[in-house]
């Protein structure tokens, strides 16, 4: 079986049509799993024997007539997603032998689907990161070239996808997670509207910012499982309520040319040109916009989410669950299971957090930064106005090497594209757009794609466009 | 703001993580350059930024979700010591040790 074009819309035909069984399908993947992971490392655990089971369970659905559009589909799930029965531990020691007690609602979803679960891949710890580097577990490597990163912080599950060891995954985005690895990777990555889909079983890290959504192939895949993700879940207090389904004509993409002035590689910054290129071609309107405030994302992002991260990962105290370092006094069982447990990026990013929100620091940083936050989501609000989408490269660069931005400032900055949707709320998409060449090897670049709160349709129309060039 | 010095021991004890002093030291290096960087949206005017539009209050029923105890044997299997059904953890309040 030949995986290398393979989407899920195929899979469907071919899997409905009988011309192979799900077993087959699960099986091709599971070889392909046993064939290159040792060298890509995306995976933490593999399920064979259960999606074996599951696999069966797709063919006796399809036998009997009851497919959905993910019946049968082998899927990747990143490690910080809940399957009930499953250890999960967000690529951190404090998790390692944690076992989730329930399904995410996203999972449920999935398993009502008749869904395969192949197993849960790396990530940067906790989610924080932007290459993988972070995992507990050793890096994940970059298909394309083994000597750079996949991206992050859902590395694994990009890195799975784009080296046909799953059809598609699921990953987390708070400032990029998902848009910076697909477009390292030549994916489609979405992130999709604040609330659109059930954050119930994911773990948190910055809960303003954090959403589910899928890595895949193409964006027709990405519809397919935002289709089955989205909705309204009353376990999510965050969920927004169900609406129609849309199916808008964009005409008029915008570019804040400003932002793009300095820190963007000339050969990424002439792919993203030729994307535009495209989409005029196509009959869209592409026009420069002012958002003045965006070159502020990243610093506010930098303030907004580690005070987010220490809170919410209080609750990793070594007396519930997870990693328990024993001690005489609670005290010390609280700072050493933290201490030994946590790694020195989410360390970085509690202490962080704990200063920008402790007594005294809380108004100029913390309160300040919220406040800027409302202005850029402002220039947003302001943009779309006049038009449909906004279309920024993913990245300034291609995915860099090992050990590249040990400075965590530097590591930062790969996300200024990334943020500003997160801070906004809004859906934005990374769509492949063609490979640049660094040192001999062919290195994918994302086209992004930002639109207003839940448009995403619009941004699966004008994503399919640059798709097609 | 910051006058380019932080505490970091403070920080961590505020925290409740235990750091080698080696990391300390990093630590004080790389926090003050993070925090010279963040400072940066003090010059944005956010004099005029009001509530967004279209927030919401989200309730739920003032009633019990599941039957009492539906949860409790799977979430206890996670807790590293129990008593019975409950979480065991060292005492709170204890005596230093001569």
């Amino acid at each position: 079986m030949d995986l290398s074009n393979l989407t899920i819309a195929e899979a469907r035909r071919a899997l409905d049509a009988r011309e192979y069984s799900a077993l087959d399908l699960t099986n091709a993947y599971l070889e392909s799993i046993a064939e290159k992971d040792i060298d890509i490392h995306a995976y933490l655990e593999v399920w064979a024997d259960a999606a074996r089971a599951e696999a069966r369970a797709a063919d006796a659905m399809i036998a009997a007539g009851t497919s959905q559009p993910l019946t049968g589909i082998p899927i990747a799930i990143k490690d910080n997603i809940l399957i009930e029965g499953r250890v999960a531990s967000s690529a951190s020691h404090i998790l390692e032998h944690y076992t989730a007690s329930y399904d995410a609602t996203a999972i449920a979803k999935l398993k009502a689907q008749g869904a395969v679960f192949l197993g849960r891949t790396n990530m940067d710890e906790f989610a924080m990161g932007s290459s993988t580097e972070n995992s507990a577990f050793g890096p994940t490597k970059n298909p394309h070239d083994t000597a750079r990163i996949p991206g992050g912080s859902s590395g694994g599950s990009a890195a799975a996808v784009a080296a046909c060891m799953a059809l598609a995954a699921l990953g987390s985005d708070t400032g990029g997670s998902i848009r910076q690895p697909a477009a390292h990777t030549g994916l489609v990555g979405l992130k999709p509207t604040y609330g659109a889909v059930s954050r119930f079983g994911l773990m948190p890290m910055g809960s303003s910012l954090d959403q589910i959504g899928p890595l895949a192939r193409t964006v027709g895949d990405a519809r397919i499982l935002f289709d089955v993700l989205k909705g309204n879940d009353p376990k999510d207090s965050t969920s927004l309520p169900d609406t129609e389904a849309q199916s808008p004509t964009p005409k008029t993409v915008g570019v804040p040319r400003d932002f793009l002035a300095e820190g963007v590689d000339a050969d990424v910054l002439q792919m993203f040109e030729a994307a535009l290129d495209t989409l005029r071609a196509a009959g869209y309107a592409v026009r420069d916009i002012s958002m003045p405030h965006l070159p502020h994302s990243l610093a506010v992002y930098y303030i907004v989410c580690p005070a987010e991260v220490s809170t919410n990962l209080a609750r990793y105290d070594g007396i519930r669950y997870g990693l328990s370092v024993p001690a005489d006094s609670i005290g010390e069982v609280y700072t050493k299971t933290r201490g030994a447990g946590f790694g020195p990026e989410v360390r970085r990013r509690i202490l962080l957090g704990t200063f920008v929100l402790s007594s005294g620091y809380a108004d100029a940083y913390y309160r300040k930064a919220r406040a800027v936050r409302d202005v850029i989501r402002n220039d947003f609000a302001r943009a779309f106005e006049s038009v449909d989408a906004i279309a920024l490269p993913t990245t300034a660069s291609p995915a860099f090497k090992f050990g590249e931005k040990s400075d965590p400032l530097a590591m930062y900055a790969e996300d200024i594209f990334s943020v500003p949707a997160n801070l906004a709320g809004v859906p934005a998409i990374s769509v492949p757009s063609g490979t640049v060449e660094r040192e001999g090897k062919k290195l994918p670049v994302g086209f992004q794609l930002i639109g207003a709160h839940g448009s995403e349709e619009t941004l699966f129309k004008i994503g399919e466009q640059v798709e097609k060039a | 703001m910051s006058d380019g010095k932080v505490d970091i021991g403070a920080l961590a004890r505020l925290a409740r993580i235990e750091v080698a002093p080696e990391e300390l030291a990093r630590l004080e290096k790389e926090i003050p350059g993070i925090l010279r960087f963040i400072e940066t949206i003090q010059s944005v005017d956010t004099s005029s930024t009001s509530m967004p539009k279209g927030l919401r209050n989200v309730m739920r029923a003032d009633e019990a979700p599941h039957e009492s105890g539906a949860h409790t044997e799977k979430l206890l299997s996670a807790a590293p010591m129990r008593e019975g059904d409950r979480i065991a953890v060292k005492q709170v309040i204890s005596r230093k040790k001569k």
